[in-house]
C-alpha cells in the first residue's frame, strides 16, 4: 500500500462516511425496512398490480427507447462537435448541459406548451393526426430531452482522445473511411457510447419533473412509475409506497452495476491490448 | 557537396490549388455537412426550442404581467423560500463534496472505487425516491414521529424536510465535479508544501483550494441550480402549502394547473435564467483553463 504523506485522510474520509451515512444510508435502509413491515403479500400485491406492471411497461420501455434516440443523435453531435468546425459549434456545445441546469418542472411546462394540441409543435402535429402531449410520444420527448447530454458529454473526450494515427494507419491500408470508421473508430468509442446510453436510461427511468406535465398521467396509460409512489402517499399507504420504492431502487442499483461492469472491461480490454 | 543547398521553393507549385484536397482521414463534404445540419437542427428541436417557450410565454400578457407575476406576495414567499434551502444545502454539500474529494483522489484504501460510487447513487435513483426516504423516516407513520411531536420538531411538511430533501439530491455535485480534476492534478505541489514546512490546513488553504477553485466554483454554482429547481423529490416532502412550504419550482405546477400560464412561465424564466447564467459561466471557466470546452 502507498505510504500516506498528506494529513486528513481519517478527518475527510470519516466526515464523508458519516454524512452518507446519514443522508443516503440510513434513509435507504428506513425504506428497505418499511417495505417489508407489514404483510409480505400487501406489498407484493401492490408491486405486481396491473396499474404498476403498465407503468413499468411505460417507465423502462420509453426509458429505452429516448436513450437510444439519444445514442444515435447524441453519437452525431459529440462527432460533429469534436471533428468540424463551423459557426455557432461552440454555443451548441455550451448549451448541450441545458437540461441538466434547467430545472425539471420548467422543462416539464415549456415542452407540455410546445406540444399542446394548440402549441408550436403540436398543433401542425395534431393535424396531422398525431398526438403528442398527453401521450406516450410527449413522454418519449421530455425523456430524450433529460437524457441528450449523458451520451454527449460521456462520447466527447473519447472521440477528442482518439488519435489520428490509427485513422492514417487505416487510410494507408487501403481502409475506406468507411471501414476505418466502422472497425478503428466505433469500437474504440463504443464502451463511452455504451455507458452514455446507459447512464441516459438510467436517468430517465426515474425522472419525474419533466414527464408529469406532459404525460396527462391518464391511469393505466400514461402513469410513469415515480408518479404512483405519489399516489399511494397520498392514499396513506406507506408500505405499498416503500415497496414500488425499494423495485426502483434496485434497478437503479443494477443500471449503476452495469456501468461499472463496463468501465472494468473497458479498462481491461485497454490494458491487455496495448503495452 | 556542402554548399549545395537545394532550392526548396522551387519544388513547391507557384499556385496553391483553390480546394484544399481532401485528407484520407477527413469525411467528404456531403457527408460532414449532412451531419452537421442532423446536429444544428437536433439541437435547435430539443434543446433551444423549449428554452424560447418559456420566454415567449412569460411575456405573453405583456411586461406590466411579468413584473406583476413576480412581485406576487406567494410569489415572493416561494422566492424567498428556494434561496433559503439553498442557503443551506448548497454549503453543506460543498464542505462535504471537499472531504470526499480530498480522501478519495489523496489516498488509496479499501472500498475507494464503492465509496464513489455511493457518492453517484442519489444522481440515479428517482427524486421521487429522494422525497419519499424522508417521508418514511420522519412522516406520521414512522417509529421517531412520537419523539418529533413530543419535541415539536417538524420535519416532513415543513422546511427542514425541503432542506434535507434538497441536499439528498444535490448532494453528489461537489464531489463528482473535484473528483476527476483533482485526480488530474496530482499531490506534487501539496507535498512540496509539506516539505517546506506547512501544516495541513496551510496546505489545504494556500495550495489546493488555489489550484482547483475555477472547477470549485462551477461545481457549487450547478448544486446551486440544481438546489434551487429541484422538483421531485421537494414535491414529495413539501405537503404544497401555499406560501409556507411552496418553493419556485411547486409554486410553478400550482400556477401551471391553475391555468395561470403566463404566471408560471415568468417564475420559470428565472430560472431558466438561472441555468444559463451557470451554463455561461461553466463556458468562461472553460475557455480560462484555456482547454477545448467539452
Amino acid at each position: 500500500m502507498k505510504r500516506r504523506i498528506l494529513p486528513g485522510f481519517r478527518l475527510t474520509l470519516g466526515y464523508s462516511v458519516i454524512y452518507l451515512t446519514l443522508i443516503v444510508l440510513i434513509p435507504f435502509v428506513a425504506l428497505t425496512a418499511r417495505a417489508f413491515n407489514g404483510t409480505w403479500a400487501h406489498v407484493w400485491g401492490v408491486v405486481t398490480s396491473h396499474r404498476l406492471i403498465v407503468s413499468y411497461q411505460l417507465s423502462f420501455g420509453t426509458a429505452l427507447v429516448a436513450s437510444l434516440i439519444n445514442g444515435v443523435f447524441g453519437f452525431i453531435t459529440a462527432w460533429v462537435l469534436t471533428r468540424y468546425r463551423f459557426p455557432g459549434r461552440r454555443v451548441i456545445d455550451s448549451l448541450i448541459d441545458l437540461p441538466f441546469a434547467l430545472p425539471t418542472a420548467v422543462a416539464g411546462i415549456a415542452l407540455t406548451a410546445l406540444y399542446a394540441p394548440n402549441g408550436w409543435v403540436g398543433a401542425p402535429l395534431a393535424k396531422l393526426g398525431i398526438a403528442v402531449a398527453f401521450n406516450r410520444l410527449g413522454i418519449l420527448i421530455a425523456l430524450v430531452f433529460i437524457g441528450f447530454p449523458f451520451v454527449v458529454r460521456t462520447l466527447q473526450p473519447v472521440l477528442a482522445a482518439l488519435t489520428n494515427d490509427v485513422e492514417e494507419a487505416a487510410a494507408l491500408l487501403g481502409a475506406s473511411r468507411f471501414q476505418t470508421f466502422r472497425r478503428v473508430i466505433f469500437p474504440a468509442a463504443l464502451p463511452a457510447l455504451i455507458t452514455g446510453i446507459t447512464l441516459s436510461f438510467g436517468r430517465a427511468v426515474g425522472e419525474y419533473g419533466s414527464v408529469v406535465f406532459i404525460s396527462g398521467n391518464i391511469p393505466f396509460k400514461t402513469e410513469i412509475t415515480p408518479l404512483l409512489i405519489i399516489a399511494k402517499l397520498e392514499q396513506y399507504d406507506y408500505q405499498g409506497a416503500a415497496g414500488i420504492g425499494l423495485v426502483m431502487l434496485l434497478a437503479s442499483f443494477l443500471i449503476l452495476a452495469f456501468v461499472n461492469a463496463i468501465q472494468w472491461w473497458n479498462t481491461r480490454r485497454f490494458n491487455s491490448s496495448s503495452l | 557537396m556542402a554548399g549545395v543547398v537545394p532550392d526548396l521553393t522551387l519544388i513547391r507549385p507557384a499556385v496553391r490549388p483553390a480546394v484544399r484536397p481532401r485528407r484520407a482521414t477527413e469525411e467528404g463534404p456531403f457527408i460532414r455537412w449532412t451531419l452537421i445540419v442532423i446536429t444544428v437542427l437536433f439541437f435547435a428541436a430539443f434543446l433551444v426550442l423549449p428554452l424560447v417557450t418559456v420566454f415567449v410565454e412569460a411575456f405573453r400578457k405583456g411586461t406590466e404581467y411579468y413584473f406583476k407575476a413576480l412581485s406576487d406576495p406567494i410569489a415572493w414567499s416561494a422566492i424567498k423560500l428556494t434561496l433559503v434551502t439553498a442557503a443551506i444545502a448548497v454549503p453543506l454539500n460543498t464542505v462535504f463534496g471537499l472531504a470526499a474529494a480530498w480522501a478519495i483522489t489523496r489516498f488509496s484504501f479499501r472500498g475507494r472505487q464503492f465509496l464513489s460510487t455511493l457518492i453517484d447513487l442519489p444522481l440515479w435513483v428517482s427524486p421521487v425516491i429522494g422525497g419519499l426516504i424522508y417521508v418514511l423516516l420522519f412522516g406520521t407513520q414512522s417509529p421517531f414521529s412520537p419523539w418529533l411531536i413530543a419535541h415539536h420538531i417538524k420535519i416532513v411538511y415543513a422546511t427542514p424536510g425541503i432542506i434535507i430533501a434538497t441536499v439528498f439530491v444535490t448532494f453528489p455535485f461537489v464531489a463528482r465535479g473535484l473528483i476527476p480534476l483533482m485526480q488530474n492534478q496530482g499531490v506534487a505541489e501539496e507535498e512540496a508544501a509539506l516539505t517546506l514546512g506547512a501544516h495541513g490546513w496551510q496546505v489545504f488553504f494556500r495550495v489546493t483550494i488555489p489550484k482547483i477553485k475555477w472547477g470549485l466554483l462551477y461545481s457549487v454554482i450547478l448544486s446551486n441550480a440544481r438546489a434551487m429547481g429541484e422538483f421531485g423529490a421537494v414535491s414529495v416532502v413539501s405537503g404544497h402549502i401555499r406560501g409556507l412550504t411552496n418553493t419556485i419550482p411547486l409554486q410553478i405546477e400550482i400556477l401551471y394547473n391553475e391555468y395561470s400560464f403566463a404566471a408560471a412561465f415568468a417564475l420559470a424564466s428565472l430560472l431558466s435564467l438561472l441555468g444559463l447564467a451557470t451554463l455561461a459561466l461553466k463556458t468562461y471557466i472553460e475557455w480560462r483553463a484555456g482547454g477545448r470546452p467539452s
